[in-house]
């Protein structure tokens, strides 16, 4: 097996997500200078704006793992209760010199799998015990490695910048157009300033609609990167490709839907638990990659 | 003005070496407790199968000596020193537990007994563990060895005499090869 695969898979990755976070950035940025000028001296509001994403974002940061295992209402488990699962991450965490994660399961019988917590001291993975069942232990090994990786990666922290900057462009989005349409625009610098001041306002409005669309799909384009990325240091950990690509079959086969699962959960799972969701979507509004294609990668790099 | 700027770049560069020797710390500890997580999952190895022969005793009539051999081979991995013979060892170790779990596959009875599936998911998984913190420890290894070669690490290396660390390697090919015992 060659290893390079993995890694040129792997560097190839972290160029994408780097170049995408620069992305949303430059959206925010843009968006700012254009209703900053439109305002003249009105920051405030944008400052408070920035401080109210950041304040969310930060309970997210440090409380969200335990919200997403609760309504996932996943069960912490000790050794003795599942002594395989138990092994097999045991397994990996020394692969990847992480410390043993918090095992949870989900009593459901549609198979799926996330992992949650801001490093990899403070983090979790949890299982359905319907992929429990249907995946033999060198699947689940590359099931947990995966997993294991969104936690080696820091992909929950990583989420929660790109959440941090989309959630500013949102909110500084709304903000503006609120103000505008409730005649705080009259106060504008711009006043009496003919066509220059209607093209920037032009501009500042159409910014305030198209950039947190942008920003919202440059956050998904993120999210699939991760999800390649994860596959491939996973394959990394286990230096076994193959057992994740047929769990993915075996996920992907399956008709059921996770009931615990919801909008603002999916894009933790290992595949999106919202099936019909994810087969009338387009690519682009996805929060994870076909799995045919995660498939064909896993095996390429064999 | 001369003077402060002179300062300024002396404690820039300072702080600068600092991070560096720091971080070569950083990635030798990591070395030195790959090595040791290593021992760690071959003691487990050495403490998980007095039970597991007790336990295959009572069900294996015939092929007994398969059981002494996993006994006598578990003895020489304890009592042998040094790398090369150690690692002989485990090979052994390793070659003689795995007859023996295909001999249990002839006792249904055997394979059935709660404790010894128990046991022998144990003893996989520990396997498992080993091949794993072998790999890490490479792992590691080549991160140190990376990062003590590269400009301007290399100079504080030499400095602080930080020499390379030697990988994990295993003369049986085979072995490196079949680093999964599992059974499903």
């Amino acid at each position: 097996m060659t290893m390079h695969g993995m890694y040129d898979e792997i560097a190839a990755n972290r160029r994408n997500s780097f170049f995408i976070t620069v992305a949303i950035s430059a959206v925010l940025v843009v968006l700012g200078y254009f209703i900053g000028q439109y305002w003249g001296r009105s920051y405030g509001g944008i400052a408070i704006a920035v401080i109210i994403a950041l304040v969310m974002s930060l309970s997210a940061y440090y409380g969200g793992d335990k919200v997403v295992l609760a309504v996932s209402r996943a069960k912490r488990i000790e050794k003795k209760d599942y002594q395989q699962l138990f092994n097999v991450i045991e397994e990996l965490s020394i692969a990847a010199g992480v410390p043993m994660p918090a095992v949870y399961v989900i009593d459901d019988t549609a198979p799926n799998a996330f992992a949650t917590g801001r490093d990899p001291q403070h983090a979790s993975v949890a299982i359905t015990t319907g992929l429990l069942q249907k995946l033999t232990r060198d699947e689940l090994q590359g099931v947990m490695a995966h997993e294991l990786s969104h936690v080696q990666n820091r992909d929950i922290l990583y989420a929660t910048m790109v959440g941090v900057l989309v959630g500013s462009v949102a909110l500084i989005s709304d903000f503006f157009l609120r103000s505008f349409f409730w005649g705080g625009g009259r106060r504008r610098k711009s006043e009496g300033n003919g066509t220059a001041g209607a093209i920037l306002l032009v501009v500042a409005i159409a910014l305030a609609i198209l950039a947190p669309i942008a920003a919202k799909l440059l956050q998904l384009a993120v999210s699939r990167q991760r999800e390649y990325l994860a596959d491939a240091s996973g394959a990394k950990l286990t230096r076994y490709p193959e057992g994740l690509a047929s769990a993915l079959e075996k996920i992907a086969g399956d008709r059921e839907v996770l009931e615990v699962a919801n909008r603002a959960t999916q894009h933790l799972y290992i595949v999106n638990p919202i099936k019909p969701f994810e087969k009338r979507a387009s690519n682009l509004f996805s929060t994870h990659p076909p799995i045919q294609e995660r498939v064909r990668r896993l095996r390429e790099m064999r | 003005m001369i003077g402060i700027l002179v300062l300024v770049v002396v404690v820039v560069l300072v702080l600068i070496g600092i991070g560096i020797f720091n971080s070569l710390v950083t990635l030798k500890k990591r070395v030195d407790n790959g090595w040791s997580q290593i021992d760690v999952q071959l003691k487990r190895r050495y403490d998980l199968i007095p039970n597991l022969v007790e336990t295959a005793k009572g069900y294996i009539a015939h092929e007994r000596s398969v059981l002494e051999n996993v006994t006598k081979a578990r003895q020489q991995a304890i009592d042998v020193s040094g790398v090369k013979e150690q690692a002989k060892a485990e090979n052994m170790l390793t070659g003689a537990l795995r007859s023996l779990f295909a001999v249990v596959e002839n006792y249904p009875n055997l394979k059935a007994n709660e404790t010894m599936k128990a046991l022998m998911e144990e003893l996989s998984s520990t396997e498992n563990k080993i091949s794993f913190s072998r790999q890490h420890y490479n792992d590691v290894v080549m991160d140190y060895n990376t990062r003590i070669g590269q400009v301007p690490a290399n100079i504080f290396a030499g400095m602080f005499n930080f020499k390379p660390a030697d990988f994990f390697e295993l003369e049986d090919e085979a072995e490196r090869k079949a680093p999964k015992v599992s059974f499903t």
